[in-house]
């Protein structure tokens, strides 16, 4: 049997196929004939364009045939847009022939000449250009406007302050020309000038205002801009403009447009409570009477200015959002997006404003242009209330497949906003990140969603179990291995705590059997640590890790190893080595013989290096090893290498705010290094913590000290680094003597000294002053002491370096600013990874509360004062305000490490008050009572 | 524009225009001093991946975000234009440039707009794109004047004497008689 329609292609004759196939033909045909009929600018060679553009050199070229010349320019121009630029010696060659043009009259090439300088005045030798500009200042001059106006452009383009003061009056004059084209051209050319030469162009200041009254739209525009770049330092001068113009004649829509961006600029510069002014509310007036403008571009402009409007308040935002509505459902897709764009800003901070708009929106869901989609939905997910939540979802189900990954992203960051604000709808948003977890999609997208889900995981509890239950699904299928091993490693510290555990032991351990090897090494940790965990679980899951001791990865089969041992399994007979000698007959029986036998053994004691995050970072390690290597050298007993007897390194992670704390950690730990290569220092043990260093001099003095301090176990060493800038002087001898600040109680005693034996010029020398506690007092209490610079100084010539006078040299002294030592320096910052369970192991009775009246305003301050003050590290992001709990107390939590390796821990609570100021309650623990008290103490 | 530093920002700015064909290959492309460092065969390939597919209508505009700017566009049977500006810009203002250029294109082109005629006519195509904007700042947006100036209208001798209104009579020749006096 066969269609009809097949029978009728069998009848041949003309069917529709056979006339489609003929049209095909025809219209190939065509083609062919169209790529074969020559456009003049296909196949460009440039060497031969160079060649043809000798011709300008022909006078009787010239004047007889300027289509030719002006296509020659327009061939070398293709060739540069189409990407394959000139050399300098190119452009100067071709520059001399387009001189030679303008003995021609022919106003379309002269347009192409002018054209054709502007484009390559960049590239072209400045001496070069100069040749042009006298034919330039003769159009500059020419009856004809267009002349005029164009040769302006080209010459704003290559001249410099000099040669502007030659033309300088015709500009001017220019400027007020009656064409508007010359006296934008003029206007324009000024806004580029004022760069170079701005004092040349502020003279213009007359005639550019009497240019803003030209009833041409253009010039107004022009004429609005350039005032405004001359007067824009005087802001006095701006501020009337502007005020005058606001009640003025300007009628244009691209001046009104900038008027408005002058005034929002004024309103945000003036700062506080803006709209609360005289001008702020004339210039509210002005914004919302712009939004009755005639053009679109006005009314979005004001619409957009008000909306971002300091301290605009909600309902003053009414007018504005009620045109942004109206442009939501124009047919104009670029008004569409540009209200979209206005209001999704506006949702940010105050989505209410914008739920009027919600219907609007919603059909703009189903928008064909993707971006006002996107816009229209992430903007509903803020705006949404907890009711609409559903039917959003099932909107924007459909509409996820349809786009790119970058807008998915966008929506998912959105959804996982809206779960936080509305948790009770965890199971649909969560359930709906889930589904396109399984969906097609790219690392990008794949890794937002995972984010997503992990940080609601944390954030709202409930969804822990059926989160964890989709992110393992998912690594069932999942082609990311960066994707795979985040999960896993989730998995591990999750899993356990769950009230099925082992129902995810399956899934982590099909990962063992299936994946690449660093999925299958995450995988062997995370079930050690279920094992590690769930005493339940351990004989079970030592069978599944054994089958990993042959695995063909080295990584996998020293996890396994090392997990192993750490469970309490005996290994020994299956070590991959003898595995492969003579396991691998029977490697069955062997594996069930171990388990059977090392069933019962316990856990060792190091089972908390799988389950416990190491106690400090890499950077961290690496910096202390360091330390601990240049330490060890010196000492002559060398202490075996361990947690506690590296160095305690400060180390602040670098943030996201600076990459300072990184490098001064690395320069205090060269500090250390200096220290230890001084032999009568190197028995005073290692560096605790060293402060950064502090100027005791002004920079620009005849002798530049800085003193930095290094807090050991039981002595505090001053290092002086001590800089001679005086050239026909040696310093013999220099060192510092310092003295008790006679209101300060002793709590140091002066054990000895390092001197500087020799200072010249340039060279900075070290002293070295070694202080240690004073019986009685308590080693880190803060201490106030007057310092003094003392030397001999030995003349010499400056140029021959040989002495001149007495060699001995005569003593001179020279004081220096006041040093302090104070608590904070004896604490170095560490980080811990659980604040909670640390602050719970320090005991109760070795706490010190305090409560203390600051005189800060503002919480941000106050807690940065509250740290630096201190010297300790803040834990859990505590040092960054919650924005949603402004005017509740905050809770600050801080570690930190005291001389002589103390674990100190601080819980601060800080609240501002308008009338008190801050009060802040501060709890110190730390092993010593003594070192709590300090800390607390701090404070005052 | 809300956190722009800096006043001369403030004005509106173009940051690039592009004509490409069909195929995405250029027929004019300018890129303005200081908008900004970038790839601009990479930009314009992927501006044109993103939007070669979009349904717009003729004499219509569409608009796309893409890679911190904001484009707006329009399209011939094979050709498109598109004006590219900041991602703060008023796209709105992009939009009065990409019509004043289009329009005065199409105009000059004989009423159509795709590559071919573009290609033919090449030096119309850059001198619109250059009447249209000087240096990254808006010169003209209104699309006659554009054409006329384009063409030097006006220019040897410009309009008549005779087509003109008395008043123009006059002030063309005031204007003379000032000008021979400044010189």
């Amino acid at each position: 049997m066969t269609s009809p329609l097949e029978q009728a292609d069998d009848g041949g004759g003309l069917t529709i196929s056979s006339m489609v196939k003929e049209f095909q033909g025809l219209k190939d045909k065509f083609k062919r004939e169209d790529a074969d009929s020559p456009s003049p600018f296909s196949d460009l060679e440039k060497a031969t364009v160079l060649q043809e553009c000798r011709v300008f050199s022909d006078s009787k070229v010239v004047t007889e045939s300027p289509r030719k010349c002006s296509q020659l320019i327009t061939k070398l121009l293709h060739i540069v847009t189409q990407g394959d630029a000139m050399s300098s010696s190119e452009v100067t060659e071709v520059f001399f022939g387009v001189t030679k043009l303008f003995q021609s009259s022919d106003a379309s090439l002269r347009r192409m000449i002018y054209f054709f300088i502007k484009e390559v005045a960049e590239t072209c030798n400045p001496d070069d250009i100069i040749i042009v500009t006298s034919s330039l200042t003769k159009d500059m001059n020419s009856k004809e406007d267009l002349f005029r106006a164009n040769s302006i452009r080209v010459l704003a383009k290559m001249i410099d302050a000099t040669m502007l003061g030659a033309i300088e009056r015709y500009i001017k004059q220019a400027i007020v020309d009656r064409n508007a084209m010359v006296s934008s051209s003029a206007l324009v050319a000024g806004t580029h000038l004022i760069r170079g030469s701005p004092d040349v162009v502020r003279r213009w200041v007359n005639e550019v205002q009497e240019a803003l009254h030209s009833s041409s739209d253009m010039v107004q525009f022009h004429a609005l801009s350039l005032l405004y770049e001359i007067k824009q330092h005087d802001r006095l001068a701006i501020s009337k403009l502007v005020t005058k113009l606001t009640r003025g004649t300007i009628s244009s829509p691209l001046a009104t447009c900038l008027l408005i961006r002058y005034i929002t600029t004024i309103v945000r510069d003036s700062g506080g409570n803006a709209l609360a002014s005289a001008t702020g509310r004339a210039a509210y007036q002005f914004l919302e009477l712009s939004l009755r403008h005639r053009s679109e571009a006005v009314i979005y402009e004001a619409a957009k200015a008000l909306c971002n409007l300091p301290g605009i308040e909600e309902r003053d935002l009414g007018p504005a959002v009620a045109v942004l509505q109206l442009f939501l459902s124009s047919p104009k897709s670029t008004l569409r997006l540009a209200a979209m764009r206005a209001l999704s800003s506006v949702a940010i901070a105050k989505p209410s404003a914008v739920i009027k708009c919600n219907d609007d929106m919603e059909s703009l869901i189903a928008d064909n242009n993707r971006s006002i989609a996107t816009f229209a939905i992430t903007t509903l997910l803020k705006t949404g209330s907890e009711s609409s939540v559903d039917r959003l979802m099932k909107q924007i189900s459909s509409f996820m497949n349809e786009i790119a990954d970058e807008f998915k992203i966008v929506v998912v960051t959105a959804i996982r906003e809206l779960c936080l604000k509305y948790p009770l709808k965890h199971r649909v948003l969560v359930g709906f990140l889930a589904n396109f977890l399984r969906e097609e999609g790219g690392f990008e997208f794949k890794k937002a969603i995972v984010d997503a889900i992990i940080a609601l995981m944390c954030v709202i509890s409930e969804t822990k179990e059926s989160s964890l239950f989709h992110l393992c699904e998912f690594i069932e299928d999942c082609e990311f291995t960066a994707l795979s091993t985040q999960i896993l490693h989730l998995v591990g510290i999750v899993g356990p705590t769950t009230v099925a555990p082992a129902r995810y032991i399956r899934f982590v351990y099909n990962r063992v059997i299936l994946e690449n090897a660093a999925v299958r090494a995450a995988a062997i940790t995370t079930l050690a640590k279920f094992a590690a965990r769930l005493p339940a679980l351990q004989a079970s899951v030592s069978v599944l890790l054994r089958r990993s001791l042959r695995d063909e990865d080295d990584e996998v089969r020293d996890r396994a190893t090392v997990a192993l041992r750490l469970l309490g399994e005996n290994i020994t007979k299956d070590a991959p080595g003898d595995g492969e000698a003579e396991g691998s007959q029977r490697p069955f029986r062997q594996d069930a013989l171990a388990a059977d036998s090392t069933r019962d053994l316990p856990l060792q004691p190091e089972i908390h290096l799988l389950l416990e995050p190491l106690p400090m970072s890499f950077a961290q390690l690496s910096a202390a090893l360091k330390e601990f290597e240049v330490a060890g050298s010196r000492e002559d007993d060398a202490l075996a290498l361990s947690l506690t007897t590296l160095p305690v390194v400060d180390y602040t992670r670098p943030s996201s705010q600076s990459a300072v704390p990184a490098s001064a950690s690395l320069s205090s730990s060269n500090d250390s290094a200096e220290l230890y290569k001084i032999p009568e220092l190197a028995t005073l043990g290692r560096v605790h913590s060293s402060t950064s260093p502090i100027q005791l001099t002004e920079s620009e003095t005849e002798y530049v000290v800085s003193c930095i301090k290094h807090i050991m176990s039981e002595h505090v060493v001053l290092e002086f680094a001590i800089t001679n800038t005086i050239s026909d002087q040696l310093l013999v001898d220099a060192c510092i003597v310092i003295e008790q600040a006679p209101d300060s109680p002793q709590h140091y005693d002066h054990v000895a000294s390092v001197h500087a034996p020799i200072l010249r010029c340039g060279a900075t020398e070290r002293a070295w002053l070694i202080l240690r506690g004073s019986p009685g007092s308590t080693f880190g209490a803060p201490a106030h002491f007057l310092a003094e610079l003392k030397f001999r100084v030995v003349e010499i010539d400056p140029a021959t370096g040989e002495f001149e006078g007495d060699e001995e040299g005569f003593p001179e002294d020279y004081p220096l600013e006041d040093i302090e030592i104070s608590t904070a320096d004896f604490v170095a910052k560490a980080d811990i990874s659980n604040f909670r369970q640390a602050w719970d192991s320090l005991e109760k009775d070795k706490e010190v509360l305090q409560k203390y009246s600051l005189q800060f305003k503002d919480m941000e301050v106050a807690i940065d004062a509250v740290i630096s003050c201190l010297g300790m590290q803040p834990e859990d992001g505590t040092n960054e305000i919650d924005k949603s709990r402004i005017g509740m107390p905050h809770t600050l939590h801080l570690s930190g490490c005291f001389a002589g390796n103390l674990d100190i821990l601080a819980r601060a609570q800080l609240q501002v008050e308008a009338k008190l100021g801050c009060i802040l309650k501060i709890a110190v623990r730390s092993p010593q009572l003594e070192v709590s008290e300090l800390i607390s103490d701090c404070i005052n | 524009m809300a956190a722009l530093p800096g006043m001369e920002s403030l004005v509106p700015n173009v940051q690039a225009i592009l004509l490409l064909d069909g195929d995405g290959r250029r027929i004019v492309a300018k890129y303005y001093r200081g908008a900004r460092q970038w790839d601009s065969a990479a930009f314009e390939a992927k501006l044109f991946k993103k939007t070669k597919n979009a349904a717009v209508a003729r004499g219509e505009s569409d608009v796309i975000l893409i890679d911190k700017s904001v484009a707006v566009f329009r399209c011939g049977p094979d050709a498109r234009a598109y004006v590219v500006g900041s991602s703060d810009e008023n796209e709105l203002i992009l939009n009065m440039v990409l019509d004043g250029l289009v329009d005065a294109l199409t105009a000059l082109l004989g009423g159509t707009f795709d590559a071919r005629t573009c290609f033919e006519n090449l030096e119309t195509a850059m001198l619109c794109v250059d009447e249209v904007v000087d240096g990254g700042a808006i010169l003209e947006t209104d699309a006659n004047a554009v054409a006329n100036r384009v063409q030097m209208r006006g220019v040897e001798g410009g309009q008549p004497i005779t087509d003109m209104t008395a008043s123009q009579a006059i002030s063309t020749i005031t204007d003379q008689i000032f000008k021979t006096m400044n010189t």
